[in-house]
């Protein structure tokens, strides 16, 4: 792991967000926040030791001037001074994300929940709402930094 | 004596199979490929969630977690990875054969034993079998995902937690190679290597660390996703070590089907050639009685 650290650039932060199927995003990067279950956080670089879980969120980071944003949900946040590693189910980037997609995915689940049903159907159609939203968002978050 | 015309069929039909084969080796072949890349890149979570834990087991030493603690209990549980579908060679017959003497061996020492079984030729064995079948996930290695890891992982923790069972052993193909799979038998549950591991580390503390929500409940998440990754590994190498043996099953068919086309062929021409001369005999001999 020291290994590791010593090859970070100063000034700088190793991000790296890895899903059960792929290695995400392996990038050094300027800041990062991102979702944990107890609020938001920020990380700069030589941030403390921190460990947390990640609820359903967006993740956000800068390298230079450049901002990106992904979605995340659920998973760990492992913090040391020079690197952070993002372990989540499933994550995209907003360019991945399909924005018509996302969309249906919202009316679909806004119309599942208005159904109404047994409580663990309920709860099911409200977590998908949720995670649908949050791809909306998040694509939408591209498609103004493209216009702007 | 076969007639000619059954000898044409039966080198066609032999011909017929060999393209089959030939397919499915190929196809085969391109699965396996996918399978590899597959088990490359779920490397890193592994490798990173283990980091992870162990940055938290290093700090948390003090936590018992029931996952990591072994029980008195004496029941045991076997997880069988099998295959969905046949035509693999002896793919599925060395794990079961294996998980059968498993269950015998286990059975014996005075243990209760069950099994939970992945893959649809195992759920066909075990049903026809005296042995307890807790749980099982036929089917899931058409579209194999993370997703079914996690049933699977969720299902087989709820089960330990509430005593189902004391351990959980796994018994499935590992991918050495392509010409390769051996079957091993590894206990999973409790999450001995790790608790090793931690005990052997003791905090080499690089200052305090942060935990958020605190560290009991994080481990008590951490844990079920390591061995969800866990599962997901054996179940991923179990998919490339089926299309690894598919893929050396079926050259070794079309091979063979190779040897009985030439095999029927040459009989056939010797066959056709006799014919033609008995027809030659036939009509020489009957021009000679004409002078």
């Amino acid at each position: 792991m020291a290994a590791t650290d010593k090859t970070v650039p100063s000034g700088k932060l190793l991000l790296e967000v890895v899903t059960p199927d792929k290695l995400l995003v392996s990038e050094y990067v300027d800041q990062i926040s991102a979702p944990g279950t107890e609020g938001d956080f920020g990380v700069l670089p030589g941030h403390c030791h921190f460990l947390t879980t990640l609820r359903i969120g967006e993740l956000h980071y800068r390298i230079g001037e450049a901002e990106h944003y992904m979605s995340v949900l659920w998973g760990f946040a492992d913090v040391t001074p020079h690197k952070v590693t993002i372990l989540a189910e499933i994550a995209e980037k907003a360019e991945d994300i399909d924005v018509e997609r996302a969309q249906s995915a919202v009316a679909q689940a806004e119309e599942r929940l208005e159904r109404g049903g047994l409580p663990s159907e309920v709860e099911e159609a409200r977590v998908s709402l949720e995670k649908a939203r949050l791809r909306q968002k998040v694509a939408e978050r591209l498609q103004k930094q493209g216009h702007a | 004596m076969p007639s000619l015309q059954s000898l044409r069929r039966k080198i066609a039909s032999v011909k017929n199979t060999q393209k089959i084969t030939k397919a499915m080796k190929m196809v085969a072949a391109a699965k396996l490929k996918r399978a590899q890349d597959r088990i490359l890149s779920s490397r890193p979570y592994a490798h990173r969630l283990r980091e992870v834990v162990r940055h938290l087991a290093e700090r948390a030493s003090r936590f018992c977690h029931p996952l990591l603690h072994k029980r008195e209990g004496r029941t045991t549980e076997l997880l069988v990875i099998t295959s969905d579908r046949g035509l693999c060679g002896a793919f599925n017959a060395n794990i079961l054969r294996q998980a059968a003497e498993f269950l015998k061996e286990h059975a014996e020492r005075g243990e209760r034993v069950s099994v939970s079984v992945a893959g649809r030729k195992g759920c066909d064995f075990f049903r026809r079998r005296t042995w307890t079948i807790r749980q099982e996930w036929p089917g899931i290695f058409d579209r194999l995902s993370f997703e079914h890891a996690l049933d699977m992982g969720q299902d087989i923790i709820q089960h330990y937690n509430d005593g189902t069972f004391d351990q959980l052993y796994v018994v499935y193909n590992e991918f050495k190679s392509v010409m390769q799979q051996r079957v091993v038998v590894e206990k999973l549950l409790p999450i001995e290597s790790l608790a090793e591991e931690a005990a052997r580390e003791p905090a080499m503390a690089v200052g305090a660390y942060l935990f958020e929500p605190d560290e009991h409940e994080l481990l008590e998440t951490l844990l079920p996703k390591h061995f969800q990754v866990q599962a997901f590994r054996v179940l991923l190498e179990s998919a490339a070590a089926e299309q690894a043996a598919r893929m050396t099953a079926m050259d070794g068919a079309t091979r063979n089907a190779g040897e009985l086309i030439q095999k029927v062929t040459l009989f056939y021409n010797k066959t056709r050639q006799a014919a033609i001369t008995k027809e030659l005999m036939d009509i020489v001999g009957g021009a000679e009685a004409l002078k």
